[in-house]
């Protein structure tokens, strides 16, 4: 139980059942919500799941990646190839999937973290390597080059080949979202999650102190774009195609990065938290154009948004409401 | 090695280094923003985009040539640099890199999609006359508006060399952005000269993008594109360094230019990330930057 009790200690009664009341709802929610409505909660935990993984890089460990998409795209052009070409199942898959993002993640890190890139030049680097990469696949047959990759749209529930309804694709990312939270607070709790935070508050005094910064560094990467590949395998399964364009864009990247920094970097709600403003705001706006029929204006509401929110709450939306409403961690 | 390749490859680099002159303005603008007030402007591409945008309508309902129109578009894109950094960028200077970075994305989604809704997706270029002129320098033919626009970048990078080394506002800001605290120190009001610098920076970007409608039309999408293609020009070059930036937008027009003929189009710009990853691990500072230790 000195796991458990780790985990939890220090964090508010009333946190904790909230976030059990929390869990138990989104287990029942299939069952409460309409089709639309499980498609908006299947988006909400995709985003709370890669932005998590996001985090652990940025807001724990403080390097600024603008290239996440190579890991989610490399990983989901791989599950999906095997699949594609050998009919090897992504349960199978998903290991070569992961080791590949890693190795990409652990090349991207080494380079940038031995020549000591920081800030935005490591930002550009990440953002050059997923380029890079992008116009390789576009030129890379065996994935289909810019044609695209197609899977086979198959309805029957095939559960071994990661095969069928949005229910099945539910409860997957749910698992993943709430097995990442945990290990999230795993790590944060870890000696390595202490090392992390050192790092980004001062690498030079981390190093100082005796903190191995490059190996804790390359561990956030791989942790990081390992998850992100899972998120990558999960997308091109749920949507069927993959296509440089948008695997690789700059903007999915970028997309990965707002709700983590929407809702709180480096905390741990905050990627959720971000996930639903940022979703919750995109449904409401899609709607909201609708009714005037000018294409772009969601994107204005949206920029808009962005904007207010940065400019008065530009710590992120959670911690606020974690102070007003008690539930964060009490201070040691 | 035939003579007709031989040639075909100089007209290529030719063609390179013209609008290679266009990119080096444009790059110039960001080099400017970042090497005075270490904000990224992760906008500049749409501002870019916006400028062509305003080029084109005054060539397309007023009948006015970009050439003629680019001053004019670059007063305004003054005031609203200006006008952005005092009301909306000034309290987010010295803030973490992550902040700045949301704030000119959202500014950046804006612009973009004011253009998509003002001006649709279709791709919208502007039909001159001159587009069919070329100059004959012996065996060398070459675009007369891609000349007159590297020609018109060369004089504006002139200009604002002038202005940087010349004039007293010129020397304050390069002051404000060697030594901050020393430029208030000596009584220089900074925000003024951010604000100051934030203009002639969007002002750079606004004379690129009305020359650069000249030599291609121009969608939304674009934006992006050119927001990393500064980027890398800027990085390459030495963020900071004016002579770097107009060296990089030369070394990025002609990469682009010969790989395009050497290789496929669509691999360009796999030349130029290729260039931007040797650059940022081999010298960081860049191949005209001071280094910083």
């Amino acid at each position: 139980m000195t796991f458990l009790t780790r985990l939890t200690g220090g964090v508010p009664a009333r946190s904790l059942w909230c976030l059990g009341g929390l869990l138990m709802l989104l287990l029942v929610a299939p069952a409460l919500l309409g089709k639309y409505g499980l498609s908006v909660l299947i988006l909400v935990l995709y985003f709370a799941f890669v932005g998590q993984a996001w985090n652990i890089m940025m807001g724990f460990a403080g390097q600024l990646s603008l290239g996440h998409a190579l890991y989610a795209g490399v990983g989901g052009y791989i599950a999906a190839g095997l699949f594609f070409h050998y009919g090897i199942g992504p349960w199978a898959g998903v290991f070569v999937a992961v080791a590949a993002a890693v190795a990409a993640g652990s090349i991207v890190g080494y380079l940038g973290f031995r020549f000591s890139l920081a800030g935005v030049y490591f930002a550009l680097l990440t953002i050059a390597f997923s380029e890079f990469t992008r116009i390789a696949f576009d030129h890379w047959g065996w994935v289909g080059g810019s044609g695209g990759l197609f899977l086979k749209v198959d309805s029957t529930s095939d559960i071994l080949n990661l095969r069928g309804g949005p229910l099945l694709f539910y409860y997957v990312i749910l698992a993943l979202a709430a097995g990442t939270f945990i290990l999230c607070r795993a790590l944060l709790e870890s000696r390595l999650g202490r090392y992390w935070l050192a790092i980004r508050e001062d690498p030079e005094a981390a190093q100082a102190v005796g903190v191995p910064v490059l190996r804790c560094k390359m561990i956030a990467i791989m942790i990081s774009a390992g998850l992100t590949a899972l998120a990558g395998v999960w997308n091109a399964f749920y949507y069927n195609n993959l296509f440089p364009e948008t695997a690789f864009a700059m903007g999915r990247s970028i997309e990965f990065t707002l709700a983590p920094i929407i809702g709180g970097l480096g905390t741990l709600f905050g990627p959720i938290v971000g996930a639903v403003v940022l979703t919750g705001l995109g449904e409401i706006f899609t709607d909201l154009s609708e009714v005037f029929h000018i294409s772009g204006l969601k994107q204005i509401f949206y920029g808009l948004a962005l904007l207010v929110i940065v400019m008065y709450r530009p710590a992120g939306v959670w911690p606020w409401i974690a102070d007003r409403f008690g539930f964060g961690e009490k201070q040691k | 090695m035939t003579a007709d390749f031989l040639l075909s490859l100089a007209q290529a680099i030719t063609k390179g280094l013209l609008t290679g002159m266009v990119y080096g303005l444009m790059a110039l603008g960001l080099s400017v923003i970042f090497g005075v007030m270490r904000v990224v402007n992760f906008a500049h591409g749409e501002i870019m985009v916006v400028g062509m945008y305003l080029a084109w309508m005054g060539f397309e309902y007023l009948q006015v040539s970009p050439m003629l129109s680019l001053p004019v578009i670059a007063l305004i894109f003054f005031g609203a640099g200006y006008a952005l950094q005092r009301v909306v960028i000034s309290p987010f200077i010295g803030r973490p890199e992550h902040q700045q970075f949301l704030l000119l994305l959202a500014i950046a989604i804006l612009l973009v999609n004011a253009c998509l809704v003002v001006a649709g997706p279709d791709s919208r270029g502007v039909q001159m006359e001159s587009q069919f002129d070329s100059y004959e320098l012996g065996p060398f033919v070459f675009d007369a508006v891609r000349a007159h626009a590297a020609l018109t970048a060369v004089v504006i990078a002139g200009l604002l060399w002038l202005f940087f080394t010349r004039t007293r506002t010129g020397k304050s800001i390069r002051a404000a952005a060697d030594n901050n605290l020393g430029a208030l120190v000596v009584g220089l009001d900074v925000r003024r000269l951010y604000a100051f610098t934030f203009g002639v920076g969007a002002a750079c970007v606004g004379a690129a993008g009305a020359l650069m409608i000249t030599i291609i039309p121009v969608t939304p999408f674009l934006a992006a594109e050119y927001t990393l293609l500064a980027f890398v020009i800027v990085i390459v070059g030495g963020l900071g360094s004016m002579t770097g930036a107009l060296a990089g937008g030369l070394l990025i027009g002609v990469s682009e230019a010969v790989a395009g003929l050497l290789l496929q189009p669509s691999l360009k710009s796999m030349v130029s990330f290729g260039i931007l990853i040797l650059v940022l691990l081999l010298r960081p500072q860049g191949l005209f930057g001071k280094s910083s230790t």
